[in-house]
């Protein structure tokens, strides 16, 4: 079973990996949920994997289980499942702002705005909303 | 037990939903509870650090479960000193905020309180697990005023922030679970005590665990190689966001100092130190390419983004020196960074907006209202950041340089430290002349009355008395630098002395109260 473990999660960690260096919004949040997934079977182990063993206090049990790691894994899935609907929404308004779904900025985000729509939009210089032409 | 602890956590989470639920459609309600919240965590803080300042730390137990199997909040004079810092610095953005920039967008002022419930819980959590749930409230609240406002290319730079900072949360959780599978805690005084005890075949774990943490922790600093999402992030968010984010990367510097004094420090047998070979060079690196990225930057904003990643460097050589005095010095550096990196980022909006489609690039443009009045910020914000006399830039980089005379890199130390502040000096030079000098000389865009002065359009005072403020604050630590020196000292040596903090955590269940 730690074989099997080891390698589920070795295995999720390099998908998620290769995945999150990709050009676009959609595998890149695909490789986070595969790096959350692997991460909370990873958080599950460090209990130490045991069968059918009780994480409770029980008269009849023989050894336990430790229960930690069952209750931080949940708080982990619950966060990491808020986090990847996060990263969707951004995404899909990254796309909807940009019309590409690439992640990388382009050169004028760096350093300067070349944009001619929001570059037109405050000439008068106080009389536009603040921060208009960034 | 002293209740008032967990009103900084408290009062920001009570304060958020009421936001989104009365206040949601009435921006004059929604500022009027904001404004009374901040100036309400501002009163609490500083009673707060009045309290840690003449008691040893105190500890909160949530639900009244002993530690280390409940979960606690610890208060001692570093965390007084951050709830203090970050209170003060978003009262004064949130002033500069209301201005105009939080009507851009919804839920402004409801982000802005999570985000500081978020700040407060990660510096007073005593336990591992809940600084990765506050960071994660924290880095939730941020995720939503990051683009506030929206725009394509806010946006886009929001979407990378988020990414990087999954994948730092990730690293964060498979770290903690290392160290959880061999010490068996993830309470941090109970940690302490629990290091110096690991097996010799569990130690490679236990280290590999802490050095992925340290990584973490070096993302939210902005730490070399691990910099790469500050600029482009604090550049293309809204300017109070921005300068409410220069308390972020000191979120992570407070947490390497937290970790490697307090469990990882001298007492950790053969763990100890584990931090310091690792955090000096990449804190030497990070101060240089801070200064070659002030140097390169063609935006005022993103020149303030550098110089923050250089203010780092500054501060991180400080902490990874590892002894009382060095963390003084750079604890004294820490207060004065976050406001002079804050400032320039309001500085940086308020050109922005003034001059029009040249935005607040560095080209010369006709001059724009009150080009001399921002020309005088600039130039105190520039002296600031850089280290130069009379400010308190200059005083904390002299008690760091002080402090690193005896440190086996400290060549390295001065060598950097020196150049980088001239290399600063330079650009801001260049940047300032180019800004407001050159520019001066060209005709102003409106019309001229009959003296031959220019006719701007009134400007509204508050985003400038938000940079007075924040200048103020600056010009008050150089003032008062004797008597902050003399706090921070004796702050460092309560840091340097885990033993003070283990027992107010454990005190009962080690049997001495």
């Amino acid at each position: 079973m730690e074989f099997l473990v080891a390698s589920g999660v070795g295995v999720l960690t390099a998908a998620g990996v290769y995945m999150l260096l990709r050009k676009r919004t959609f595998p890149v949040v695909l490789g986070l949920a595969l790096l959350s997934y692997a991460t909370n079977v990873f958080l599950f182990s460090m209990g130490r994997l045991t069968v059918n063993l009780p994480p409770v206090i029980n008269d009849l049990a023989q050894a336990y289980t430790d229960p930690l790691p069952q209750a931080l894994v949940l708080t982990a899935i619950v966060i990491s499942f808020g986090m990847t609907a996060v990263a969707v929404v951004m995404a899909l308004r990254s796309f909807l702002e940009n019309d590409d779904d690439i992640v990388d900025l382009p050169e004028s985000a760096m350093a300067l705005n070349t944009d001619p729509e929001t570059a037109d939009a405050n000439v008068a210089g106080l009389d536009s909303p603040p921060g208009a032409s960034r | 037990m002293n209740h008032w602890i967990i009103m900084p956590i408290l009062l920001p989470a009570l304060l958020a939903p009421v936001l989104v639920m009365a206040a949601r459609y009435d921006i004059a309600l929604a500022r009027m509870l904001s404004v009374a919240g901040s100036v309400a965590l501002v009163v609490l803080t500083a009673a707060l650090l009045a309290s840690a300042s003449g008691e040893p730390p105190q500890m909160y137990s949530l639900g009244d479960w002993p530690a280390p199997f409940g979960i606690v909040l610890v208060l001692d004079r570093l965390s007084a000193l951050m709830l203090v810092l970050s209170a003060v610095l978003s009262l004064i953005a949130l002033a500069y905020a209301v201005d105009g920039w939080d009507r851009r967008g919804k839920h402004f002022h409801a982000l802005w309180q999570f985000q500081l419930m978020g700040i407060n819980g990660a510096f007073l959590t005593g336990d591992f697990f809940n600084l990765f749930v506050f960071f994660e409230i924290l880095l939730i609240a941020s995720y939503g005023l990051m683009v506030h406002g929206g725009g394509p290319d806010r946006v886009r730079a929001g979407v990378q922030y988020v990414v990087v900072n999954l994948v730092g949360s990730t690293l964060f959780l498979i770290a903690v679970g290392m160290i959880y599978s061999v010490a068996g805690t993830l309470n941090m005084a109970d940690l302490a005590l629990k290091v110096p005890l690991v097996a010799e075949g569990d130690r490679a774990l236990l280290n590999t665990g802490a050095l992925l943490l340290l990584l973490v922790f070096s993302v939210k600093a902005a730490l070399v190689p691990v910099h790469f999402w500050l600029p482009g992030t604090y550049a293309n968010a809204p300017a109070p966001v921005g300068a409410l984010f220069a308390i972020m990367t000191k979120v992570g510097a407070y947490s390497i100092i937290r970790l490697y004094t307090l469990a990882f420090g001298a007492d950790a047998g053969l763990s100890a130190w584990i931090a310091a070979p690792w955090l000096m060079p990449a804190a030497l690196l990070t101060l240089g390419l801070g200064g070659i990225g002030v140097l390169a930057s063609r935006t005022v904003a993103h020149f303030a983004g550098f110089a923050v990643i250089g203010s780092m460097g500054n501060l991180l050589i400080a902490v990874a020196l590892f002894t009382p005095q060095a963390l003084s010095a750079g604890l004294y550096y820490l207060v004065h960074s976050t406001f002079a990196a804050a400032v320039l980022f309001l500085i940086a909006d308020q050109i922005a907006q003034r001059r029009g489609p040249e935005s607040d690039r560095l080209t010369v443009a006709p001059p724009f209202a009150q080009s001399g009045l921002l020309a005088v910020t600039f130039f105190l914000g520039g002296i600031a950041i850089c280290g130069m006399p009379p400010l308190s830039g200059f005083l904390g980089k002299l008690l760091i340089l002080d402090s690193a005379r005896t440190s086996h890199s400290a060549t390295w130390i001065w060598t950097l430290m020196l150049s980088i502040s001239l290399v600063s000096l330079i650009a801001f030079g260049r940047a300032g002349s180019t800004l407001f000098w050159k520019s001066s000389a060209l005709q102003p865009t409106v019309p001229l009355d009959e003296d031959g002065q220019a006719k701007w359009p009134a400007a509204p005072p508050l985003p400038l008395l938000a940079i007075a403020a924040m200048l103020a604050t600056i010009v008050a630590l150089t003032g008062f630098a004797g008597p902050v020196v003399a706090w921070m000292d004796e702050t460092a040596a309560q840091i340097h002395q885990p033993a003070q903090y283990i027992d107010a955590v454990l005190g009962v269940a080690r049997g001495h109260e």
